[in-house]
């Protein structure tokens, strides 16, 4: 157990200890729709993690290090942001993926990249977004997002 | 309208069954194929299952409290009505409360700027929905560390305001003005 896990589930805890005592009924449904995310993100997260054992225990250290690893420079930033725009994969098991990745020889900036770009840029979500924003917002809100996930992953990569 | 979403989603429990079915039998084989590779890939797998399992019913539950004690109409009626920099301020925190999905935001964040909302607060909130999401953060705080966690959030944040800033020069400077700024209680 480590002081993340323990922080996390005593935060939770302590919201929803607030909720029943304000409101055992709202409390119930909220419940619900976790229970629900939970069972709906299952068969994700077990994806992901089988994913992650072929990766780690197949892919070569050198072959991630060599795409996206600290001596790839702007190339491996760039092909990690462009993966990220494109995936289409939860945030949520986004993580443990990046983790093995960062596990197995990719650079923190990459990881920064890909994950910048995978929650902010949707491809396909694009077509809804056009049709609620219109194109020119959209188009704009996902060029710029590409260009600022990459400069955050430099200064990351700089800093860290 | 209600129809076609069930369908939707049912679509995609399929594909998600699909793709993890797949997965687990692709493991099986090559575990059968490559014997000596079975305990690397356990290890692995049961080591990131674990580390997801510990945390992950807890951010599930503070999505169902959220969605219930903040419903979409609570944040359309805030985030309509603000400006300035209370406005930025809540749309950075609406955006990063754990409520639902980026596909539920582009609607609310549509019929939000037909209503008048400006368009930098608009990009805001869409960016922390989908960037800063609380659940998020919680998830890359278990794998990523707290450094790496702060950094991109700060960093996210900083460039998510510039990003709003130029969009809405970009809008002032090109086509209509959306006229009602009348409504700023600064």
């Amino acid at each position: 157990m480590t002081i993340t896990v323990i922080i996390i589930n005593g935060f939770v805890f302590l919201c929803l200890l607030v909720s029943i005592i304000k409101d055992k009924n709202k409390t119930l449904q909220a419940l619900k729709i976790g229970v629900i995310s939970f069972m709906r993100l299952l068969p994700t997260v077990f994806s992901i993690i089988f994913l992650i054992g072929l990766l780690l225990t197949f892919t070569p250290e050198s072959l991630i290090s060599k795409i996206i690893g600290n001596h790839t420079g702007f190339s491996g930033l760039f092909i990690a942001s462009l993966l990220g725009a494109v995936m289409h994969i939860p945030a949520i098991v986004a993580f443990p993926l990046s983790a093995s990745l960062l596990k197995n020889g990719a650079s923190l900036a990459a990881v920064a990249a890909f994950i910048t770009t995978l929650t902010m840029i949707g491809f396909v979500t694009l077509p809804l977004e056009i049709k609620e924003m219109g194109k020119k917002f959209a188009l704009l809100r996902n060029s710029i997002s590409f260009i600022i996930a990459i400069f955050i992953a430099i200064i990351i990569g700089g800093v860290l | 309208m209600s129809n076609s979403k069930m369908s939707k989603k049912k679509k995609e429990v399929v594909r998600d069954l699909i793709i993890f079915t797949v997965l687990f039998l692709g493991t099986t084989i090559l575990i059968i194929v490559f014997p000596d590779k079975k305990q690397s890939i356990f290890n692995t797998s049961w080591h990131f299952l674990i580390e997801m399992i510990i945390i992950l019913p807890a951010v599930m539950i503070l999505v169902g409290l959220f969605t219930i004690w903040i419903p979409k109409e609570t944040i359309a009626k805030y985030l309509g009505k603000s400006s300035g920099i209370k406005g930025v301020l809540l749309a950075f925190i609406f955006g990063a409360l754990p409520t639902g999905p980026l596909y539920i935001a582009f609607p609310m964040a549509g019929s939000l700027l037909k209503k008048g909302a400006s368009i930098s607060n608009i990009v805001i909130f869409l960016s922390a929905w989908a960037c800063i999401k609380i659940p998020q953060e919680m998830v890359e705080l278990q794998f990523l560390g707290f450094k790496f966690m702060i950094t991109r959030l700060v960093l996210t944040i900083i460039f998510v305001l510039i990003m709003a800033l130029f969009i809405q020069k970009i809008y002032h400077n090109s086509e209509y003005k959306k006229g009602e700024t009348s409504n700023e209680n600064i």
